[in-house]
């Protein structure tokens, strides 16, 4: 038998201990060892995108990263956007409303990666976000939405941060 | 949150852009795609493919995978001993030669990547391990590997009873006189072009879970397919099993676009090997297998010519078609698909008074081809209207003008392909899309002198929802084209309602509803749409060609409003009232129309209809539900729309950028107008890509060079450009909401658009450029010649 690794994972926050084969890759050990699938396997190679994940924040493919390799590492899927309760996100309703998804296959890949982004670049134009849509591959929407749905989130998010300074300094 | 909610009519639900069903589960990650299915016990399938395009199989030894650490089985066709996979046209045999597609390969290869042993191991590592120990000794033939080298006089033959590689031969119309015409004609232009083969590439790739059941007597096949029961159909007969025996079912699906509306081989095998096995058995096609030995499409050859008048009228069209379709023909539809649908319907939108055309399906050594968004209609379509610019330009004329000399306007309009034409709207569409253009000065920047700006139209309309009569015109030996549902109401007034089409991104969950919701008045969210289950459902012919709101929702409504006259007469009875003095009340409930205040609610009715069935009137039966089917009428409805495109050309690099991107359509009704953009703006995306980007190559010997998406180039959102849509709206008669099919159109107009557009901004070089994908050398030299 193939020979098998301890490692330690913490994946939306919650601790897991793991055997795993060396050569497993971190979306496997997502999808089928933790059961959080809603990570999508669709290209292995790390074009499409459809599995990024958050490594320490940072949008990563988790197809291309050994799970080994992400021992000491912050994970977030798609599962930790959504309050407990189910309730959507500020992010994942405005992809509802733009009709960002279609089939949905790649999105939770976009959302992940949107959401690793606007985290680091809160100020983003449309023309840089647009940029940062091109990492990924979505067959169904031709993208506009995609654009149109991060876009009205990161403008959302802003005044929200705004109204939040000024009632700050009213007070 | 919500955008415009654009086009909400007087309280109904249908033309209403309501929040998605589908969305909440999706977003969240709690979707259920085939490869988020475990089973206990679960093993994992992976194919042995031929290192070989064409070859005999000496050998095929199996032993050493067997041995693997992990690997449970190994199959080849010989250890299933499955019935072939045949699809037919009912056609002379100088028309269609029907062709087998085995399950595994037996003693012959027909292209790499085709499936020749299936090795099932615990888990998709060790299925990995033991693919490497299979041993395949071929004797390798001589590859066809293009349409000229199968038509070449002398080839090798891909199935030894083709004679000239030819599956499809098919010389129709053929008007009298033609010949005269031509030779008579003021103008006559002439389009010699290729397109390229393209993956259809659902970012799902195919998969499978299977496992026998032995309290149910049921393999139970767990597919991402457009069509279930049709994979129902050949697994019983590839098995021997009968049908009731089999259950599909469809879970979410990522995407489809046609190349899962045909019934896949390795989905049967992986489901015969679960049968045989008596365990569950898991296949998911990886990347790189759905890069080369998935179903393809689009690789087409046209050579055409026009005649026109010297006021630019049309006169007529020779065309010559040739479709290379790769190893085999797909079920149902056979290597016919795209031959046929390009022969039929080339005339499209324009007065056509003579037209000849003879379409071919030619078998190669490539990965068989299905049914692609559009079939046909991207290449044909592109065909006609590079005739119309190429003809402007000959007489002088404004490219637009010709077309408007040219699109029917008065309708129904029986074409010289015997196509009659419903209602739509060719001329607006076209005028419209080319005054948003002017208005927008599009033109004036077309002029500006350092720049190299084209500006290009496709005006098209596409037939949507085939109904039975049509698919039969093409002689199809399995005609699709009907639909039926099934509508049920519980005791507490929820229903659930069964479709045969099957939605794979369409929204089918939550436009199905709407159309419900208006028939019966009771709020989408207690409406849920039941698809993709060939227990549940009597039968289906699944989603492709447009038609799942076109026929799909018209069963809907149909069956809906059957239920509907149940209600009324249940609840006439027990209001002592004649049924003719009911109607619906639009909030789930019966009232009478002379004394409104004397209502029913649906959960009383309902709670009669179950619980309390000795007061039922003596005519009606016990519970609430209605089955209708619905075929479409005539011969179909046909979608419309124009494209307007702007391209800019890179003097430097050849590069195509699009600067501006307008799309005019009419898809009659629209149920949800979003969903209807965002089906046009998708299309599009995949017609850009055509025109620009995607082409599955082969070597001379017939290995593909796409195995990844490196060289396969699926554009991103730096490529796709954003689309304004502008909406017409010609209902149509022959469906229940007036709508018209709108999942293919975006696809069939944007390669027309951009290839004029890129031909407008090299008018100066006297290059001109037929053959997609649009290749940045190609520009780049024409650019250089021009200069």
């Amino acid at each position: 038998m193939t020979e098998v690794q301890l490692i330690e994972l913490t994946v939306n926050g919650e601790r897991h201990d793991l055997a795993v084969e060396p050569r497993r890759t971190l979306v496997d050990v997502l999808r089928h060892d933790l059961g959080l699938t809603g990570t999508h396997v669709g290209c292995e190679h790390g074009i499409c995108g459809a599995c990024t994940v958050l490594v320490d924040g940072a949008p990563a493919r988790a197809c291309l990263m050994f799970a080994a390799q992400a021992e000491d590492a912050d994970i977030r899927t798609v599962e930790s956007l959504a309050a407990p309760d189910g309730t959507l996100n500020d992010l994942q309703r405005s992809f509802s409303a733009h009709h960002g998804l279609q089939c949905g296959f790649c999105t939770p890949g976009f959302l992940m990666l949107a959401e690793g982004y606007l985290a680091e670049r809160p100020e983003a134009s449309k023309e840089e976000i647009r940029e940062v849509v091109a990492s990924n591959v979505c067959r169904c929407t031709g993208y506009q939405t995609i654009v149109e749905a991060i876009d009205d989130c990161a403008g959302r998010r802003r005044a929200a941060f705004q109204a939040q300074l000024d009632s700050g300094r009213s007070a | 949150m919500t955008p415009e909610p654009h086009l909400r009519r007087d309280g109904a639900w249908v033309g209403a852009s309501v929040p998605r069903r589908e969305d909440p589960r999706l977003l969240a990650g709690r979707g259920r795609f085939v490869d988020d299915i475990v089973l206990p016990g679960m093993l994992h399938a992976q194919f042995v493919r031929s290192t070989a395009a064409h070859a005999r199989i000496t050998a095929v030894d199996l032993s050493e995978v067997r041995a693997v650490p992990g690997v449970v089985a190994a199959f080849s066709a010989e250890d299933l001993d499955l019935d072939d996979i045949t699809a037919e046209l009912d056609r002379p045999a100088h028309e269609f030669v029907p062709t087998s597609m085995p399950v595994l390969a037996r003693d012959r290869v027909r292209y790499v990547g085709e499936p020749i042993a299936i090795v099932i191991a615990r888990d998709p590592y060790a299925v990995e391990d033991g693919l490497e120990a299979a041993v395949v000794e071929y004797e390798e033939l001589e590859p066809v590997v293009s349409d000229t080298a199968a038509l070449a006089e002398g080839a090798p033959l891909v199935h030894d009873n083709a004679p000239a590689n030819t599956l499809v031969d098919v010389s129709l119309f053929a008007t009298e006189g033609i010949d005269d015409v031509f030779a008579e004609a003021d103008c006559v232009v002439r389009i010699r072009t290729k397109t390229g083969r393209q993956n259809a590439l659902p970012l799902e790739t195919r998969g499978v879970v299977a496992d026998w059941d032995d309290r149910d007597e049921q393999l139970r096949v767990q597919t991402c397919t457009q069509v279930p029961h049709q994979v129902r159909t050949v697994l019983s007969r590839c098995t021997g099993l009968q049908e009731r025996q089999v259950r599909v079912t469809v879970p979410d699906m990522g995407g489809g676009f046609g190349q899962k509306c045909v019934v896949g081989r390795e989905e049967i095998a992986a489901a015969a090997a679960a049968l045989r096995l008596r365990r569950p058995v898991k296949w998911i096609e990886d990347r790189r297998d759905a890069l080369t030995a998935a179903f393809l499409a689009r690789e087409q050859r046209y050579d055409v010519r026009a005649a026109f008048d010297a006021e630019g009228r049309i006169l007529a069209i020779d065309a010559d078609v040739v479709c290379d379709m790769g190893a085999y023909s797909c079920y149902p539809f056979t290597a016919g698909i795209e031959p046929l649908m390009a022969s039929a319907e080339m005339p499209g939108v324009y007065k056509l008074p003579a037209y000849r055309v003879r379409g071919r399906a030619v078998t190669t050594n490539k990965a068989p081809t299905a049914p692609y968004r559009g079939v046909s209609r991207p290449q044909y379509v592109m065909v006609v209207e590079r005739l119309m610019e190429r003809a402007a330009r000959e007489l002088g004329m404004d490219p637009v003008e010709i077309r408007r000399r040219n699109v029917i306007t008065v309708f129904p309009y029986t074409g010289i392909n015997n196509i009659t034409y419903d209602p739509g709207s060719y001329r607006e569409s076209l005028d419209l899309c080319e005054q948003v253009l002017r208005d927008e000065g599009w033109y004036d920047v077309r002029g500006s002198a350092d720049r190299v700006i084209g500006i290009g139209y496709a005006c098209f309309s596409e037939r949507t929802g085939y109904g039975s009569g049509a698919f039969a015109q093409r002689k199809m030996s399995v005609v699709p084209g009907f639909d039926i549902s099934e509508v049920r109401m519980d005791t507490s007034g929820a229903l659930v309602v069964t479709t045969g089409t099957m939605s794979h991104g369409q929204s089918h969950e939550t436009t199905m509803a709407q159309i419900v919701a208006d028939r019966l008045g009771v709020p989408i969210d207690r409406i849920r749409i039941q698809q993709g289950d060939t227990d549940r459902i009597t039968y289906g012919w699944g989603s492709f060609a447009s038609r799942s709101i076109t026929i799909g929702g018209s069963a809907v409504a149909a069956a809906s409003r059957k239920l509907g006259d149940q209600l009324r007469e249940i609840a006439a009875h027990l209001l002592e009232a004649d049924v003719d003095n009911t109607e619906l009340d639009g909030e789930s409930g019966v009232r009478l129309r002379d004394a409104p205040d004397r209502r029913l609610s649906f959960i009383e009715i309902a709670d009669v209809a179950y619980l309390r069935a000795h007061l039922l009137p003596k005519n009606v039966g016990p519970g609430l539900t209605a089955t209708a089917s619905f075929d479409v009428g005539g011969d179909g409805t046909f979608s419309n729309a124009t494209h307007g495109v702007v391209v800019e050309l890179d003097r430097g690099t050849g590069g195509v950028e699009i600067l501006r991107y307008v799309c005019v359509e009419d898809c009659g009704v629209a149920i949800h107008p979003q969903v209807v953009e965002g089906q046009c703006r998708g299309g599009i995306a995949q017609g850009i890509a055509g025109a620009l980007f995607e082409q599955v190559t082969y070597d001379d010997a017939g290995q593909p060079l796409c195995p990844s998406f490196m060289e396969y180039k699926v554009p991103t959102a730096a490529e796709i450009p954003d689309v304004e849509i502008h909406h017409l709206e010609t209902p149509s008669a022959f469906t229940e909401s007036g709508a018209k099919g709108a999942g293919e159109g975006g696809t069939i107009g944007a390669p027309a658009a951009v290839l004029n557009a890129v031909n407008d901004a090299l008018r100066s070089t006297g290059v001109e450029l037929d053959d997609t994908p649009i290749a940045r050398e190609t520009v780049h030299r024409a650019l250089e010649a021009g200069s």
